[in-house]
């Protein structure tokens, strides 16, 4: 049965879904709903809802509760998510698992609330210190978003890895129908690194530091490891009438739902475009981009903000084929004309 | 040679890891005070520390406890979603004044307010240990460090910032107590003093703390016992020893 829910709402229920049942939060615009969700349905489902002092606490509070080995996560936007880099870095650096929703807003600074695309870098180049990497997900729809989200648990146990939902607040405000995901259990196995007392074992010490540098350098070549496996395993596009484009479009989230208009337009028009959609911004699908783009004259990348993943792109394509922009941020939405007109710049 | 009575003895909550603690500081006596009353309460198995930034950084390793190190400061969020996540169990911080009255003020005025069912030990020593003895928030007025060469000065730094009085003021504290450790009677009197903090946690009742001032002859400049007796002569008038908040009675 489908269900008309805001993108917020689709999310939390969707996490609960998943199996967690711990959430942490602070009030923020564009996504106060989804704390507000959670508020109201953790009780019912007998799981936990804190209000925390600051985003720099409900990081901490996630660092915590995710040493335990249960499913947890937060959710938070822009301004937010700068302050909870720290807590990041260290449960990177801990190994620890955990979920985090970023409902992207204009910034820099203070910024405004509307929808924007511009903690690309934050996100997947670590905003945080120290050579590490979350997995970043990018969904395009409320219901890709919801289907998401056992994903985004599974990943983040799979590779004691963070995960981010990277949506932006129109993804995070937007109300469409949704089938809602089927239910996982809340229980499952203690994982065995868990700090749950030391009952029966050897004590467990979950950290992210060695003052050694050689055993610190031990535990950053483990980290490596884990994410070239999640390089080789985990990448994730969609290729949307690509096949016989002469000029792919590459966007994610809301930018690619309006490219996609986009493409019909100018089908219509006699130009055949077609969108290269990353799912997961990292890992980044650099391989199949590089393919795709060998034998085509023109790739755009079209994002809201002012050229952040492109960088990306541009490494992916490596100088093989022209690489061009298109974006504006701050919470300007682009329309699907402006990119029609972009294309038509290229083309003709 | 059969043993025929054990008069003292290492307590089993402690590791065998080697102290990295200078000579004459007092965190070695607090450990180990902690480690005597987890075991005594036998909790040493539903036990999880969480260790600061700062000297006693490694703590989490001087404990044979599950545990973890926090960010600078953040200790009290982390024990928090421990806590929240597992309410049965025993969750402690361990922090110095650098981190608890410092930069991790927020999360302490919080976790006392929300009355989280956690215990904090917090070491007072007036100097940052860890980074070589820079200015504190709990620097007494007058008192040299590396980053207040010519005595710290009211007008410039503030004043010396009382934790335990401040948290007292909170309705979630159940607990505050502030103690040293200069004498036998005074580490009996501090052993009293955590074991009470962790019945408190045990009942349920709330936010329980233990303010230790201690004494960092290092950064000080001074030898143990000099230092012993300046702590004794000069902190305790500006952090004045005693119970803040006691909302036990009858309960415990």
């Amino acid at each position: 049965m489908k269900m008309f829910m805001k993108g917020t709402e689709a999310i939390a229920e969707a996490a609960i879904r998943a199996g967690c049942r711990l959430y942490f939060g602070y009030p923020i615009t564009p996504q106060s709903e989804l704390t507000e969700y959670m508020a109201k349905r953790m009780p019912e489902v007998k799981g936990t809802f804190l209000q925390s002092e600051s985003e720099v606490a409900t990081v901490n509070m996630l660092y915590g509760a995710a040493c335990t080995g249960k499913k947890v996560m937060t959710s938070t936007s822009s301004p937010g998510f700068s302050l909870m880099q720290e807590g990041i870095s260290y449960m990177a650096g801990a190994e620890l698992p955990a979920v985090f929703i970023n409902v992207m807003r204009g910034g820099p600074g203070l910024g405004d609330i509307q929808p924007s695309q511009s903690d690309y870098f934050q996100s997947t180049k670590g905003g945080g210190h120290g050579d590490y990497h979350m997995i970043v997900l990018a969904p395009h729809t409320l219901q890709e978003a919801a289907n998401m989200m056992n994903d985004a648990f599974d990943l983040a146990f799979k590779y004691r890895m963070l995960v981010t939902l990277l949506v932006d607040g129109m993804i995070g405000q937007m109300m469409e129908p949704v089938e809602l995901p089927e239910w996982k259990p809340a229980e499952f196995e203690e994982p065995d690194w868990a700090l749950t007392g030391a009952n029966g074992r050897k004590p467990r010490k979950v950290t992210s530091f060695d003052l050694d540098p050689y055993a610190l350098e031990k535990m950053n070549l483990r980290y490596q490891e884990t994410y070239k496996k999640v390089a080789q395993n985990e990448v994730k596009y969609e290729e949307f009438k690509i096949e016989d484009a002469e000029i792919i479009v590459v966007a994610y989230g809301t930018m690619a739902r309006i490219v996609k208009t986009v493409v019909d337009y100018a089908r219509q028009d006699g130009i055949k475009v077609g969108l290269f959609r990353p799912i997961t911004l990292w890992p980044f699908p650099y391989e199949r981009l590089s393919e795709i783009s060998k034998n085509i004259k023109n790739v755009l990348t079209v994002e809201m903000s002012y050229g952040q993943m492109l960088e990306d792109v541009k490494l992916a394509v490596c100088g093989k084929t022209n690489v061009h922009f298109y974006g504006r941020s701050a919470g300007v939405v682009p329309a699907p004309v402006e990119v029609f007109d972009a294309i038509k710049k290229i083309v003709r | 040679m059969a043993i025929d009575k054990i008069v003292a003895q290492m307590p089993k909550s402690l590791s065998k890891v080697e102290f990295s603690y200078c000579p004459g500081c007092h965190h070695g006596i607090v450990h180990r005070i902690i480690a005597e009353v987890i075991d005594e309460l036998g909790i040493a198995s539903k036990t999880i520390m969480v260790a600061p930034v700062g000297c006693s950084v490694f703590a989490y390793n001087f404990f044979d406890l599950d545990g973890t190190v926090a960010a600078h400061g953040r200790a009290p969020a982390v024990a928090t979603g421990m806590k929240r996540a597992l309410p049965d169990r025993v969750i402690f911080t361990y922090q110095g004044d650098g981190d608890l009255a410092s930069i991790g003020t927020a999360e302490i005025v919080h976790a006392a307010n929300r009355g989280e069912n956690i215990t904090t030990i917090f070491i007072n020593n007036a100097v940052y240990g860890m980074t070589g003895g820079q200015m504190a928030p709990t620097t007494l007025i007058g008192q040299k460090t590396t980053t207040s060469p010519y005595g710290r000065e009211a007008k410039a730094n503030g004043y010396p910032i009382r934790m335990s009085e401040m948290l007292s003021t909170l309705e979630g504290s159940a607990y505050i107590e502030r103690t040293m450790v200069t004498t036998p009677q005074n580490v009996i009197k501090t052993k009293a003093a955590i074991k009470k903090a962790f019945q408190v946690q045990l009942k349920g009742l709330g936010f329980s703390m233990i303010e230790v001032l201690s004494t960092c002859p290092t950064n000080w400049g001074m030898t143990p016992i000099e230092a012993m007796k300046w702590l004794e002569n000069n902190m305790t008038k500006t952090f004045p020893l005693g119970v803040f908040v006691d909302r036990t009675k009858g309960l415990i």
